[in-house]
């Protein structure tokens, strides 16, 4: 899949506004005043920002609107409608907190559950899609946009313990998520033969294609990375994104450890959310010999 | 409407042959033309005069098999949407754009609805969705939806505009709900199959199979017509000649 | 909420207008959509007897056609140097003052100084009638380097060939052969005839070394070696005639197997065909033991005995047809690995056509009578059909092979017979009923004659006094004596050496001479740019109708820019090379359906101006007043014959409107649009078949107007005139071949169809150039014109050379490497493609894809021009010197047919260069680049 940077900052981004607002919304912390003023800040102009952003790859962003209204059957509605009611909740949660001082967990609650639903619908926009079997891996990849975000958020909201654990377990979700996201398409069952039904006949490759000219289809959904880029950019990934971090959490505390603790997550995070699009085959490859 | 109708009165549908169709591209250029003109915003064409890139529809592959003994073959393979029943395309659209029609279970996109997001074209396993450069909205078949019923064309040209353009008769249209239609019929014939049936998609649109090819090849030989008794009479010209005298005689 | 309500009822357009296609030849009708008067969309006439509603790609895409930013906006003078391409706009009268001042001297100096050559002219008896009139005998169109071989060699044999000559009875026939074909003039017809074959279940068999289209659906594949086909073809007819399946009854009645030949080596006459004193051919009766004329009623040609007469013995034809292909060296063993086909595989196929033919024979209930009076009850078919074209045709052996299949196809008894081949309208139509061609100017005067036809023999060469050509292409010389078609590769190339002779001004229509329709295309642009001692250019002037920024207009001096196919009258004569299907009769016009918004006009148009103002009697009145306003006038007006005019439908009779023959119809181009832009007459029930003999199709063709009188003929499995051409060379006769040409006559023009390895081959070392290397049309897209089409080219917007898996691994290369592809003549270097559909000897790649940069109005990063390329390059119009002093042409000996697939070539690996080599210069485009961005819609 072509990795769109609106797309990639959009999920990596509003993933670590909305862990962390989980973690708010649970009261790990529970800062009030301007304290809290900026944690819900951060917070918002990750998880909003992203938002704003992925309307920027839209058709027509001025009807985005529209986008809510098919939350019976669509992921992407369905993120949009949890993602305003965690926006809501926690607005209201915040303002208790920043304003009058008072924490209203149950709000608080209620926000972390939908802040969660949240990046799980995100996920699950990709997850469901049978086209693309590395993420067609349910619930891995589920499991890992929320460790991202979980283990993002801990880190944000400055829960060493939990953030160091989480940490450990999406690199353990990251690393099963890559090796089983390689034998992914081979195991969908798709392929040439499956693709034209001409596989009885013998081994079937892609002649001519259909057009010498480009298309939507081969610059939307017909990335390729070599493989040797691709494992050289999950070592990055890996380093980054987890192992650094963690060694600066079993650090002493110290808060410039810290920031480069979220700093290496995040770095981490977006190289591995590129991975995630260009590493994507999309079946409809298969139809241009290509993968 | 994003949800799927839990069943269509019709099924209409192609059968695509692939035993005929000799991959002329007819087709492709005839659907452009017609869904350039027609239904929504126009198929726009990107950089059309250096190297470009544009909406298309309907675009015929080309695929090349080779047995494990004997010769190779050539298959061209023309794709469009195949107006799944089981569509993923449908469902996942976020804004209701994407439906499928209750009463003939067409695929539509309502243009005025779509905010280009991209994702039914991601759930397509097809490639059967293309965005629209210039428009910003998803373009797919329309199964010709403003021909097939428009009361401003004579009777019989209300088919697809690729069905009516194909020389070589290789795209039939008709319902595939009824068993008893002639594309129904068709399907049972020649054995009809679906692509990509892993997906779950369900299509309506059916492809026929290439009928066993070179098959001469492994008739075995010395073929028995040649081998009539006169063969081994007139190997040269004398025994030619004898053989014209009697043939002659007969008639 | 509920689904959308939407229009499935929109108003498709204001208006239809009906004409007529012309992205290619097959001239198709089509149904042209307006809205607020402009082009909206363009489908198949469904009532049209070519296409029947269904149109292919090119024609879908005429509306960007039509629209291309690259149409030439007003005639151009050139002010850059030659090839640059910088012209100024000029007013059409001082285009047409400038035209008339370098024509009109020569006219009436000096006419063969004029050079008129028309390419893919679709009014050709217009063009030559305008050159007949000029007086030049240098005219001719673009058959020559097209398929002159196929319907020379059809014409020859019986009386036409395929494509617009005849067709394969679609709906009756049960196996059907197709030999070298990608796509074909009958572009639409073919494929919707391979639809019912395959409706049907009929057998499809393909001969083609590549397996793409046509050969893709064949149920089986000939994967043949190129330039083989003549042997494979003459192997199956030793395998017919040694199981004595052919159909001897057929054979005596309508073919020149009964007729007497001439077998005395020491006469004068010896291989020509025995006559009587009307110069009738003569057979043997087998009713009274005697000869007789061939077509003397109740009279049973013998194929078995000869006759001895004057002390010179006389055999039928059969006797040498029999003794020469039932030779061991005709034997599938003998030929297999020649041709790259199993010899098993030969004789299956030859079973499999001797079963369908002579098992699974068809009965018409339909009595009909012959020329002999002879009363038959029924109709009686052998159901299989071949077709073929240029794969065959465009060989140095082409013409003979194709000769060899049309043979073929008479010994099965399946030409004209139900299931078969049948001919269109005005065909068939032998030999004896076309002119021969005419070459004497005189100045200020006509052509004592039109400039092509069919030679009978070496009286007919166009030859002078002292055995020099009468033409500039050398056309019905000793080198090609048979050149029906002109050769129109070989002007350019003659003109700039000044052989024969040095000409003044060429003016050319519609042929991309600079680039994919030339052999050599590097060293025609040479050609045309270069200059002699005095700076001036050798081919002094030059003079071009195109209706786009083509390659070719950057080299001439003068442009008069066409209108395109929407925009003026055009009309498919039956007097040129009409619509007509195998069961009626059919012309056709186009006409203006939308106004041009530029400063164009109809090429034809500009002929008549041009006509009226040099004074040439075929367009000025007596008081010397032009004679038609335009080409619609023309096509009116204009009579051939009194009676005939160029469109045969509504003409004036005695008794109001009538069809065939009749007075002019001031109102005949408003009957035609009326009637969808064509004219159809059926051709009654009991003449559909057996045309050539049946007297109910004789009679109805001269009430046609398409003979003035019956004329039934004999097929020719020998051809007389041919056996002419060799008595001379054998030393008979007053006019006598050059010597260094008498041996290849001796061989190459044998009656009887023979088969010699590819010119090339002897020419160039065949293990240093081990490999063939062809070219194919792609369907969707029309030579170099598709290019300029915005939807076309990005379904083919560049080509890479097709390698067979064994050449592929053998040079290890993947797709997309680049490779030299070397040729005796030259090299390219260009990107690779792996197929295994493919004969292993064989690269190929699509015709005319690769493009000139600047021309077109495409940007200079096209991919046309950046990884697209000519084979051209790698073909030269002369074969490579062999070391007898001579350049021998690289044509065929008989026809002068172009052999552009006989090519030879070796394959290395390369670096990739920037772009495919060779690359040339930029042009610079007399109408600028194309949008950025095309939201094509006309209707809101
Ligand atoms: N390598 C290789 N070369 C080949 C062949 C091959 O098989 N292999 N085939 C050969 C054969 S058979 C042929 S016929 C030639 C064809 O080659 P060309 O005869 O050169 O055909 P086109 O490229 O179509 O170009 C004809 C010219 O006509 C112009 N034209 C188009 N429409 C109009 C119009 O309405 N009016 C006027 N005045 N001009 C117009 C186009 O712009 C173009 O410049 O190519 C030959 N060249
Ligand atoms: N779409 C489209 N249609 C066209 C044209 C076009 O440019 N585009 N051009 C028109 C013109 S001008 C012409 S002349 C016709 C030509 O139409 P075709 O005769 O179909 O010409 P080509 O495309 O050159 O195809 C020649 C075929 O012969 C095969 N071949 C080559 N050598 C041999 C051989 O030795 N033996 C056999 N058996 N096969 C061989 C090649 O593989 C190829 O398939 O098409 C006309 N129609
Ligand atoms: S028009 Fe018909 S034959 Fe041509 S590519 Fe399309 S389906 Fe195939
Ligand atoms: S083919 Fe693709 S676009 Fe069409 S209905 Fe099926 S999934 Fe949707
Ligand atoms: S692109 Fe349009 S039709 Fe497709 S899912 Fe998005 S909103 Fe729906
Ligand atoms: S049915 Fe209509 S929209 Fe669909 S592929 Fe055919 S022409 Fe195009
Ligand atoms: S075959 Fe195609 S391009 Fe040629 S005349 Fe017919 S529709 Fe036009
Ligand atoms: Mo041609």
């Amino acid at each position: 899949m072509h990795p769109a940077p609106s797309i990639i900052l959009f999920t990596s981004l509003s993933g670590l506004g909305f862990g962390l607002l989980f973690f708010l919304g649970l009261g790990y912390p529970q800062p009030t005043g301007w304290v809290g003023f900026v944690f819900f800040l951060i917070a918002y102009f990750l998880a909003a920002g992203g938002l704003l952003l992925s309307t920027f790859h839209l058709g027509h962003p001025e009807r985005a609107w529209r986008a809510m209204s098919q939350w019976q059957s669509s992921w992407l509605s369905r993120e949009g409608v949890c993602a305003v009611a965690a926006l809501v909740v926690m607005g209201l949660y915040a303002l208790g907190l920043v304003f009058f001082d008072s924490a209203w967990q149950p709000l608080g609650w209620i926000g972390a559950l939908l802040s969660l639903a949240t990046v799980g619908t995100t996920s699950m926009i990709y997850g469901q899609l049978k086209t693309v079997p590395r993420w067609n891996m349910l619930p891995l990849t589920p499991a890992l946009f929320l460790s991202l975000s979980l283990a993002g958020g801990a880190l944000l909201a400055g829960q060493v313990t939990w953030a160091t654990g989480l940490l450990v377990l999406a690199a353990l979700v990251q690393v099963a998520w890559w090796v089983l996201g390689d034998k992914a398409l081979v195991s969908s069952g798709s392929d040439l033969a499956s693709a034209t039904g001409l596989g009885a006949i013998g081994d079937v490759r892609a002649f001519e294609p259909p057009h010498t000219g480009t298309n939507y289809l081969l610059s939307e959904m017909v990335h390729v990375v070599g493989r040797a880029h691709a494992l050289k950019l999950r070592a990055i990934a890996f380093g980054l994104g987890f192992v650094l971090p963690v060694l600066f959490l079993l650090l002493p505390f110290n808060h410039l450890w810290g920031v480069l603790a979220v700093l290496a997550h995040v770095a981490g995070v977006l190289v591995s959310r590129w991975l995630f699009f260009a590493e994507a085959e999309h079946v409809v490859g298969i139809y241009y010999g290509k993968r | 409407m994003t949800q799927l109708p839990e069943t269509t009165e019709r099924k209409l549908g192609l059968v695509i042959d692939l035993d005929t169709c000799v991959g002329c591209h007819a087709c492709v250029v005839a659907c452009k033309g017609w869904n350039t003109e027609n239904y929504g915003a126009p198929l726009s064409d990107q950089d059309p005069y250096g190297t470009p890139s544009g909406t298309f529809l309907n675009r015929v592959h080309s695929y090349e098999i080779t047995p494990k003994e004997g010769t190779a073959k050539l298959v061209h393979f023309p794709k469009s949407c195949l107006h799944c029943d089981d569509a993923p395309c449908v469902t996942v659209c976020p804004t209701g754009a994407s439906y499928k029609r209750v009463e003939d279970g067409i695929v539509l996109v309502n243009e005025d609805h779509c905010i280009g997001c991209g994702l039914c074209a991601w759930a397509c396993p097809y490639g059967a969705r293309e965005m629209d450069a210039a428009e910003g909205v998803m373009k797919k078949c329309t199964l010709c939806v403003d021909r097939i019923y428009n009361e401003n064309l004579p009777e019989e040209d209300r088919e697809p505009a690729c069905v009516r353009t194909c020389p070589a008769g290789a795209r039939h249209f008709g319902d595939l709900g009824d068993p008893d239609s002639d594309v129904s019929q068709l399907v049972a014939e020649r054995g009809g199959m679906d692509l990509m049936p892993e997906q779950g998609t369900k299509p309506v649109n059916k492809y026929l199979p290439p009928r066993p090819k070179d098959v001469l090849d492994e008739v075995d030989i010395l073929a028995p017509l040649l081998a009539t008794p006169e063969t081994a009479e007139h190997r040269n010209l004398s025994g030619f000649l004898g053989w014209l005298d009697r043939t002659l005689e007969k008639i | 909420m509920g689904q959308p309500k939407i229009d499935t009822s929109p108003v498709v357009s204001d208006e239809v207008r009906k004409t007529t296609c012309y992205m290619c030849a097959c001239r198709c009708g089509i149904n042209v959509h307006m809205k607020d008067g402009k082009v909206a969309y363009i489908e198949g006439n469904r009532d049209h007897p070519v296409n029947r509603g269904v149109l292919c790609a090119k024609g879908s895409a005429g509306i960007m056609q039509h629209n291309a930013p690259s149409r030439l906006r007003a005639p151009l003078k050139r002010v850059g140097p030659r090839g640059s391409g910088e012209f100024e706009e000029i007013s059409w009268d001082e285009a047409l003052e400038l035209a008339v001042s370098w024509m009109k001297p020569l006219r009436e100096t000096a006419p063969e100084k004029l050079a008129f050559f028309t390419g893919r002219d679709q009014s050709q008896s217009f063009t030559s009638f305008w050159a007949q009139n000029f007086g030049t005998p240098n005219y001719a169109a673009h058959g020559g380097f097209c398929s002159v071989n196929m319907a020379a060699a059809g014409i020859y044999t019986m009386g036409g060939a395929f494509w617009e000559f005849g067709q394969p009875d679609w709906e009756r026939s049960k196996l059907f052969m197709i030999f070298g074909v990608a796509e074909d003039h009958d572009s639409n017809p073919i494929k919707m005839g391979i639809g019912r074959l395959k409706e049907r279940g009929a057998r499809v068999i393909g001969v083609n070394p590549i397996r793409t289209g046509y050969n893709a659906v064949a149920d089986d594949w000939v994967g043949i070696t190129p330039g083989t086909d003549g042997l494979f073809i003459l192997a199956l007819v030793h395998e017919l005639l040694k199981a004595g399946k052919i159909d001897l009854d057929y054979l005596a009645r309508y073919t020149n197997a009964p007729v007497l030949v001439n077998c005395d080596p020491s006469s004068a006459e010896h291989g020509l065909f025995l006559r009587d004193a009307d110069g009738k051919q003569l057979v043997m009766d087998r009713i009274t033991g005697k000869p007789a004329p061939f077509d003397q009623p109740g009279v049973k040609p013998d194929l078995r005995h000869g006759l001895r007469k004057a002390g010179v013995t006389h055999k039928p034809v059969m006797h040498f047809l029999a003794e020469r292909y039932l030779d061991p060296q005709y034997a599938p063993e003998a030929v297999a690995e020649r041709c790259g086909v199993k010899a098993a595989k030969i004789r299956t196929l030859a079973a499999e056509i001797a079963r369908v033919a002579f098992e699974e024979t068809i009965e018409i209930d339909q009595p009909w009578t012959d020329f002999r009076g002879e009363r038959h009850e029924k109709m009686i078919g052998r159901p299989v059909s071949f077709h073929a074209m240029r794969g065959i045709s465009a060989h140095s052996n082409g013409f003979q092979t194709c000769r060899a299949l049309h043979v073929l196809q008479i010994l099965l008894g399946s030409v004209e017979a139900p299931g078969g081949f049948r001919f269109k309208p005005p065909y068939p139509k032998p030999v004896e009923a076309h002119p021969t061609p005419h070459g004497s100017a005189k100045p200020g005067s006509p052509l004592d004659g039109p400039h092509l036809g069919f030679p009978r023999g070496p009286d007919d060469l166009l030859l002078k006094e002292d055995g020099s050509p009468t033409r500039i292409d050398k056309a019905f010389t000793w080198d090609n004596p048979m050149s029906a078609h002109g050769l129109m590769h070989m002007v350019i190339s003659n003109a700039h050496a000044g052989d024969p002779y040095k000409i003044d001004t060429l003016f050319l229509y519609m042929a991309n001479m600079a680039w994919n329709s030339s052999m050599n295309t590097s060293g025609v642009m040479k050609m045309l740019t270069d200059t002699d001692e005095n700076g001036e250019y050798v081919i002094p002037r030059i003079i071009y109708s195109d209706a786009y920024s083509s390659e070719m207009v950057a080299y001439a001096d003068l442009i008069l820019p066409d209108t395109t196919y929407l925009e003026r009258h055009d009309c498919i004569s039956l007097l040129d090379r009409p619509i007509c299907e195998a069961d009626a009769a059919a012309d056709a016009i186009r006409w203006p359906v939308v106004e041009p918004d530029r400063d164009v006009r109809g090429f034809q148009s500009v002929l008549c101006d041009l006509g009226a103002r040099m004074g040439m009697p075929g367009f000025v009145n007596e008081d010397g007043s032009a004679k038609y306003a335009d080409y619609a006038d023309y096509i009116v007006n204009h009579q051939r014959k009194p009676g005939i005019g160029p469109l045969a439908g509504w003409r004036m009779g005695e008794n109001g409107l009538t069809h065939g023959r009749g007075a002019p119809n001031e109102g005949q181009l408003d009957n035609y649009i009326a009637n969808g832009g064509f004219f159809v007459s059926h051709i009654p029930d009991e003449a559909q078949y057996y045309k050539p003999w049946n007297m109910a199709y004789q009679n109805w063709a001269v009430e046609m107007g398409i003979f003035d009188a019956a004329a039934p003929y004999l097929f020719q499995l020998y051809v007389e005139p041919m056996r002419r051409f060799q008595l001379a060379a054998e030393g008979h006769g007053k006019r006598q071949p050059p010597e260094h040409l008498r041996e290849r006559i001796k061989t190459t023009l044998d009656p009887l169809p023979i088969w010699y390895p590819p010119f090339e081959d002897g020419h160039v070392d065949p293990v240093e150039y081990p490999i063939h290397a062809l070219t194919q049309r792609p369907m969707a897209m029309y030579h170099s014109w598709g290019t300029q089409n915005a939807w076309l080219r990005q379904i083919h917007g560049r080509n890479p050379l097709y390698l067979p898996t064994k050449l592929m691994r053998q040079h290890g290369f993947a797709d997309g490497d680049w490779a030299r592809v070397i040729s005796a003549h030259g090299e390219i270097t260009v990107p690779v493609m792996e197929m295994a559909a493919l004969n292993e000897n064989t690269v190929w790649t699509w015709n005319a894809i690769g493009k000139r940069k600047g021309a077109w109005a495409l940007k200079e990063d096209a991919p046309e021009a950046t990884k697209g390329f000519l084979l051209n390059h790698l073909i030269h119009e002369l074969l490579p010197p062999k070391g007898d002093g001579l350049r021998w042409a690289n044509s065929d000996p008989v026809t002068g047919q172009a052999a552009w697939f006989d090519l030879r070539v070796k394959i290395e690996k390369s670096a990739p260069p920037e772009a495919s080599q060779p690359s040339y210069g930029t042009i610079k485009s007399p109408v600028g680049q194309g949008p950025d961005e095309l939201t094509w819609k006309v209707g809101k």
